[in-house]
Formats: C-alpha cells, structure tokens, sequence
C-alpha cells in the first residue's frame, strides 16, 4: 500500500514548498506545518508499513505477539511531532510580533531591520 | 643554515622594538644583522678557508624533518650557486638597511618598515638556501607576500595600494602555476630533494610531462623576474620607498626566478624548448626594456626599466647556455660545451656586476631626490659640486653599468658577447640583440649616473609636480645614505680591474652549480682578453652610444610620440582581465546571492530535485513497492477503500490550505491534514502517533485562530507566471520526494535494535507500551532534550508575547 501514502507524501510536500514560496508570512507558516506532516509520514513509511498490529505487550506475555509494528521510528515521530508543535507555536508567537510592528505580511516589505 | 634563516625571521620580529629603543641609531643597528648574517655564511661555506668544499664546487647540506611523509622537509643547501646569492641579499641588504636608516629618518611606521623588510631578506635567503621544492614554494610566497606590504608600505596613497595589489597578483599567480610545475617535477624525478632532483636531468627531459612542468615553473620564474609580458608590475612597484626598490631590483625578488632558472637550468636545461623560451623571451624583454627606460624621464621609472632589460640579459644567457649539464658531463660537442660555460660565466659575472650598480644607483636616485627634491632628469644637472661623494659612487656606477672599462660591467659585456659570438646558430642575431641592449645601457647609465651630476640642466621650469620642494640648496647626503652606495660602486671598479680573486672564490663555484658539474669548472676572468671581435664590438657600442646619449633630448621627445602602443600593452591586459573578473563576480553575486529568500530557497529546491531525482531515478530494479496491478480492481478497490478515503481526505485538505483565499478556510484545512495523518498512524499500527496527534493537531489549530484571527485576508500577492513557475518547482519537489518514500520503503531495514527494545521491554523497561518504553526509558535522555526544546520554544513565546522592551514601556 505505500504508493497510496508515497502520492500523499508527495502531495503535502508540494504544497508545503509551493506555499514556503509565497510572498504572504501566513501562508509561509501554513507551509511549515505542511512540511513537517509530511516528513513524518516519510519516516513512518520508511520504517515499513507492515503491520497494523500495535507494539504492545499482552498481558502474562514478556514480548510483543508476532508481526508488530516497528516501534522505533514511531518512537522518533513521536519526538518529531511534540517538537514540530514547539518550533510552530513559536513561529506563530513571533509572526504576531512581526505583523504587529510591521503591520503586513508581505515578505518583500519585511525588507529592513528598522521598525 | 637553518639557523641563518629562522635568525632574520627573529630580528624582524624584534625589529620595531629595536627601532623604538635606538631612535637615531636604529639603521645602524639594525644594519648589523644582516651584516653579522653575511659575515656566517663566509664562516659556514669556509671561503678563503683552505679545503673549503664549495669553493671546490662542492656543497653543505643539513635536514630538519618537518612533514617528511609529505616529502615535506627543512633542508638546506648551500653550493656555489646559492652562496652567491645569499651573500648578495645579507650584503646588500645590510648597507641598504643602514641607509633606510636615515632615508626614512622621522618616518612615523618606520619601525614596520624594518620588521617586513627582515622578514623579507630572510624568506629570501630561505628561498636560495632551501634543498626541498616545498621549503622553496613557503619561502617564495613569502618573499611575495613580504614585498606587497614593502612596495605598499605608504598605503595611505591609492597608487602604492595599487602598485603593490598588482605585483602580488602577477607575481602569485605565475607563484600558482609554477606550484604546480615543481609538483608535476617532483613526482616525475621522484624525489622532493631539489639536489637528488637535479641528479635525475634526464629522466626529466625525456618526461611525457616535461614541456607542461618547463612551461609552469617558467610562468613562475617570469612573472617574478618581470619578463615581457609580466614586466609591467616592476616600474609600478616604483611606489615603494627607494630603499626597497634598490633592494628588490638589485639582489632580491625578480632574482628570484632568475635564481630558480640558473638552480633548475642542470636539470631541465639543454633542450630546444629551453632555449627557445629563455632565449627569446630573454631577448625580447633585454631590448624592450631598454627601449622603454630611455623613453621615460623620472630617475626611478628609467631605473626600472632598466632592471627588467638586466633581467632579460640574464634570461637570454641562461638559454644561450642550454647545452648546460649534460654538455659539461661529458659526451657533447667541446664547442657547446666550452658555449655553456662562458654563458654561466657571463650570467654570474653580469649577477654580480648588475647588483653592484643597479643597488648603487637606485641609492643614489634617492639620495638626489632627497636632496635636490626632483627626479626628473631634465631638471637635474651639474650637482658633483654639492653632493661630490654620491657623484663619485655615480660615476663608479655608470661605468660599471656602460661597460666602460676597466668596471666589472665591462668584463660580463665581453663576456655576453663571447658566448652570443659562439653560438652555432642564430650568432648574428643574438650577438645584434645584445649589442643593441649594450647601446641602450650606456644611453641609461648617462642619464641617471652622469647627467644629474655632470650635466647640465635641460630646462629651468619648476617641477610639474608642485607639492615637492623646488631645488633650493641641494646638499650632500648624511654618511649612512652614501658609504653604500660608494662601497658597492667601489665594488664593481675593484672586481673589474683585480677579476681574479672573485673569479676564483666566487664566480667558479657559481658557474660550477650552474652548469651541475660534478667538479669545479675552473674559470679565469680577465679584464684584457686581447685585441678580438668581442672587443670591437664594445667599442662600436660605446661610441654609438655615447652618441645617443648627447642626442637623447631629442630622441626621447620623437620616441615620446609613439604612446599608442602603450595602451594595447600588457598592462592593459592585466586591467582588463582584473575588471572582468570583478565583472564575473558582481554579475554571479547578483544571480546568486540576491537577497531573496524565495530565490534562494528556489535554488535549494532546484538543486535538491536535480541531485536526488539523478540519485533515485539511477537505483536500479524498478517497479518499486508498487506491486502488480490487482487481477480484481472491485474487491481491491472495496477492500482498500478506508485507505483511498483517508489519502483523498488528506490531498483535499492540503489543497484547500495553499488554496484557500480566506484564513480561516486554510486553518480548517490544515486541521484536516493533520486529523488524516492521524488516522493514518491509527490505521498502521501506531496509536500513540495517532493519539499525539490528535492532541497537537488540536492545540494548533486552536494556535492558527489565535494568532490568525484578527488579521484582515490578503489578496494574492505574486503575478500568475510566478505562481505557475513555483507550482512546477514545487510539485516537481513533490514528485521526487514520492518516489523516495517508493525506493525507501523497499529497503530492508536491520530489525536488530527494534528487536531489542520489544524484547527488553517488559523485563528491562516494566512497561507493556514499546513505544513508551523507548521513549521514557531507552532513550530517556532523548525525551529529556525534547522537552529542554519545548521549554525553551515557550519561554520564547512567553518572551514575545508578555515581554517588551523597556522604551516601550516609557512611551
């Protein structure tokens, strides 16, 4: 089934660069949350999608049944999401910096460190 | 040896304190180092000592291991041919120190001056001394690096910047390619040893590589000699103090290639491309030269021009002299051989004859502007009753530089024109160039030794230049800026009239290592040689150019009318090829670094889409994990339809978010995105993704409407081209990463540490979740930096959104 997610990995890539080409700071931010979607779709498909059978351990049994998930890379993703929300909510607090000092969104216009 | 050397670099760096200290007496203080060195090197190659082995054309060498599985050593050699120069920069360098002394009396940075001027006689000295290829290239780029902050020591004036850019850039990019012509010699003779490297001539010369390594060391050798066409950065280095001038032209840089053409010529002389080369471009730059310094008025330009025709001389006879080592070893015609030898003759003699004057004179150049405050011959006359010493070291020096006899000068023209005489081929011509450039010497010499103080002035007008005193009382010169200058004239008179003393002790070792011959060549200079050709011959130069010279007024004014060539000429050249590489560079700056980010992140995509597509599309077994088509389009269809539903799902929303013209519109789309994901991890086994996800999915959208909200909707904002343009960049990106998910998928990934973590994670972990485990216990310290991340990003958003700056506050 990987080329279902390979088409939607590609599609959110695309957008994520289409929009981090946009003039508009928004849309550049929208863009950036794009991206990291799709990078850890990446890692979670290049992990392997083999099982749908979650890494957890039955009770009374020591390992996993067989034919789990891969934990490791879910392990990753799950560090790559927590700090994905962090850089966005900070992103999101200094865009509301900018555009209250600048008072647009235009990159072209942000072309001055004078406020 | 090596001591010698590091002992200059060590008075340099003493020097400014030096000069701090003594005050008044800092030139003759500081004189004493170069003079102690000289006196060490006559210690250390035992001259006038009985059984001393250079003088019996042997040679004294050391090693110091420095890198040496580089090849890379310290080794220093001392024969003949090196002593010759090294006794030339110590000796010459000393009077010229002591002279700067009082020259540069008063002058505020005088103290620089003499730091770099020590660090250049030393990366000089290292130059000559040093036995390995790489000691010889660190210490000819020194001596080039020492002498652009020597030549633009007065950087406050943009001329001397310039001067100074000019010969650095000429001189180290003929320094890159003869860097690559030693290396190529190096490995082709396989030995780092320039001595081992001379031993190996013929393997050399019948090289595959020989006329590529020939042709980079020569670049080298011309450029730093300043042979046509490289010649025009010698006149510009005018604008260095005189002191440094008369250093650089007399026994130190443009020697420098000299020197490494008379050392290398064993090995790579004797053949017809060397000679060709050398002899040609020795020729032309000797006549072309000569020509330019009688056309120029100001005592210093004359004076360079006339170094750059010496330079050409020395050149010319070190081709004529290409019958070289292998004639001397044995086995060629006596004729060349007894050719090669009064080349080298001719060659050290004229070394040592051009030093003397040449030193002398520009002395002398600055004396008499110091003191009659212009340097414009036409203006300059009759001052032997002011100044009688520096006229007398004048008049010791033009004849030297005429050839008169009985000068030491007189004794290398007869010399140069025995061996042209003695060609086998080309006689006439070689023996007609350097009779016109013995003309061309003897209108020189009048101009800049006797007119100033014998002559009359040409004309009474006040300088052109008005911000240099007029000639008010000129005067004679303090004792430290005339007892060189008479000493070195005074040298040229004694070695001419009693040749036989430096004959023995110091030109035959010379012309031994020249010509890399395992015995002495034993030599015997005279001043009489008889009644013969050589000796007509000088006569008609003399007679023919004295009579230039009292023409030259005149010859001078119809030269000056031919200015056209001058701007087609090599210099030229280097101005044009310098603005087009400013060109290039202005030009790609532009496209390149242009200040856009956009731009700059387009080239990024460009690239990364070029670079991984070629990679991806080369791994080979396509079709990737794609599978064969399904034999029962329905029941798969109807079996992966959840799977579908939540890819279109996906694709929507991310449509919707670039789409959308209303904020609100792209957050709800963004939401949907990130819900889709979630039920992608859900569907895959992953529910903790899936749970995280949901959460953070949430709070973000939440952010989105936050930050979002209050803001007014914007208009599309690029033209519909550059939206077309980076939708193709973009999906073209989008593309190639789809088929990365493709090729990675396939990889078989080592189970190994996956294994271990399911394994271990009940017993060792205590926890039934892998995923948990891994993160709170296996890779505890990875969770411990994620949330280092996370309190920092909201201490950054706490510090944006409640902090503000203090001026702020009070308005």
């Amino acid at each position: 089934m990987e080329w279902i997610i390979s088409i939607v990995v590609g599609g959110l890539y695309a957008a994520g660069f289409y929009l981090l080409m946009r003039r508009s700071l928004v849309k550049v931010v929208i863009g950036l949350v794009l991206l990291s979607q799709a990078a850890n779709l990446l890692i979670f498909t290049a992990g392997g999608l083999r099982s749908s059978q979650a890494p957890l351990v039955p009770e009374g049994a020591k390992v996993p049944p067989e034919g789990f998930a891969d934990p490791l890379p879910q392990a990753l993703i799950l560090t790559a999401i927590v700090i994905g929300f962090g850089v966005i909510a900070f992103t999101l607090a200094l865009f509301q910096v900018a555009y209250k000092r600048v008072g647009t969104d235009d990159l072209d216009q942000m072309n001055s460190t004078d406020t | 040896m090596f001591l010698l050397v590091l002992a200059g670099f060590l008075v340099a760096a003493i020097a400014p304190g030096v000069e701090r200290v003594t005050g008044r007496l800092a030139g003759v203080v500081l004189a004493a180092a170069p003079l102690t060195l000289f006196a060490m090197l006559l210690r250390r190659a035992e001259l006038l000592e009985p059984g001393g082995r250079i003088e019996a054309g042997g040679a004294i060498r050391e090693t110091l291991h420095w890198a040496p599985q580089l090849g890379a050593q310290l080794s220093f050699r001392l024969d003949g041919l090196s002593l010759l120069f090294a006794l030339l920069i110590t000796g010459i360098g000393g009077l010229i120190t002591l002279y700067a002394g009082s020259y540069l009396q008063g002058h505020p940075a005088r103290g620089r001056f003499f730091a770099w001027l020590m660090v250049f006689m030393a990366s000089m000295l290292g130059l000559v001394l040093a036995d390995n290829v790489i000691s010889l290239i660190v210490f000819w780029e020194l001596t080039s690096i020492s002498s652009y902050f020597l030549i633009g020591f007065d950087h406050a004036r943009e001329a001397a910047r310039r001067a100074a850019l000019q010969a650095l850039l000429t001189t180290s990019a003929g320094g890159l390619a003869m860097l690559a012509g030693l290396v190529v010699m190096a490995v082709a003779g396989g030995s780092w040893e320039i001595s081992e490297l001379l031993e190996q001539g013929e393997t050399l010369r019948g090289h595959s590589l020989y006329p590529a390594m020939l042709l980079l060391i020569l670049a080298g050798c011309f450029t730093k000699s300043a042979q046509f066409p490289f010649h025009y950065w010698l006149p510009n280095a005018m604008e260095a103090p005189t002191p440094v001038s008369a250093y650089l032209h007399s026994s130190t840089m443009v020697k420098a290639g000299i020197y490494l053409m008379a050392r290398l010529s064993p090995a790579l002389g004797g053949t017809q491309l060397w000679f060709a080369i050398l002899a040609i471009v020795g020729g032309a730059t000797m006549v072309i030269g000569a020509y330019l310094a009688i056309r120029q008025t100001y005592l210093k330009r004359i004076l360079a021009y006339s170094t750059i025709s010496a330079l050409g001389v020395l050149t010319f006879l070190l081709g004529l002299g290409a019958a070289g080592g292998e004639a001397a070893a044995g086995g060629a015609a006596p004729v060349e051989t007894e050719i090669a030898v009064y080349a080298a003759q001719a060659f050290t003699v004229f070394l040592l004859a051009h030093a003397f004057y040449k030193a002398t004179l520009f002395l002398i150049a600055g004396s008499v502007t110091h003191a009659a405050g212009t340097a414009d011959v036409r203006r300059l006359g009759g001052l032997a009753k002011a100044m009688p010493l520096t006229a007398l070291a004048a008049g010791l020096a033009a004849f030297s530089m005429a050839g008169f006899p009985p000068s030491f000068g007189f004794l290398s023209k007869e010399l140069l024109l025995e061996a042209t005489l003695k060609q086998p081929s080309l006689a006439i011509l070689t023996t007609a160039a350097a009779l016109l450039g013995g003309i061309l010497f003897i209108v020189v010499s009048g101009l800049v030794a006797f007119g100033p103080f014998f002559g009359r002035r040409q004309t009474e007008s006040p300088p052109a230049d008005a911000s240099s005193p007029t000639e008010a009382s000129p005067h004679e010169v303090s004792f430290p800026m005339w007892i060189g200058p008479l000493l070195l004239g005074g040298a040229g008179l004694v070695c001419g009239v009693l040749p036989h003393g430096i004959g023995e002790h110091v030109v035959a070792p010379a012309v031994t290592a020249v010509l890399g011959a395992d015995q002495l060549v034993p030599i015997e200079l005279a001043l009489w040689h008889g009644f013969n050709l050589p000796l007509l011959l000088s006569t008609i130069a003399i007679l023919t150019g004295v009579g230039l010279y009292v023409l030259h007024p005149q010859v001078s004014r119809l030269l000056q009318s031919g200015d056209a060539a001058h701007r087609f000429g090599p210099e030229a050249w280097y101005h044009g090829g310098l603005e087009g590489l400013l060109a290039v560079a202005r030009w790609q700056t532009g496209l390149l670094q242009n200040g856009s980010l956009r731009a700059y992140l387009r080239t990024v995509l460009l690239t990364a889409i070029g670079l991984l597509g070629w990679t991806l599309l080369r791994v080979d077994s396509l079709p990737l994990g794609i599978g064969p088509w399904p034999e029962k389009p329905e029941e798969w269809f109807y079996a992966n339809s959840y799977r579908l539903a939540v890819a279109g799902m996906i694709l929507l929303g991310a449509v919707g978010a670039v789409h959308s013209g209303s904020r609100l519109t792209a957050i709800a789309s963004l939401g949907v995105v990130g819900y889709g994901v979630a039920l992608i991890y859900a569907l895959y086994g992953a529910p903790d993704l899936a749970m995280t996800q949901f959460v953070v999915e949430t709070l973000t959208v939440l952010l989105f409407v936050f930050v979002f909200y209050y803001l007014p909707n914007s208009p599309r904002q690029s033209t519909p081209a550059h939206r077309l343009r980076d939708l193709l960049i973009a999906v073209a990106a989008g593309a190639v990463m789809s088929l990365l998910v493709l090729v990675a998928a396939r990889v078989q990934i080592d189970g190994r540490i996956s294994g271990y973590f399911a394994a271990n994670s009940v017993d060792v972990g205590h926890g039934r979740n892998v995923v948990n485990v891994i993160l709170v216990d296996f890779r505890a310290l990875d969770t411990l930096g994620e949330i280092t991340v996370l309190a920092v990003s909201a201490l950054g958003v706490l510090a944006l959104l409640k902090l503000r700056p203090r001026r702020e506050k009070l308005s």
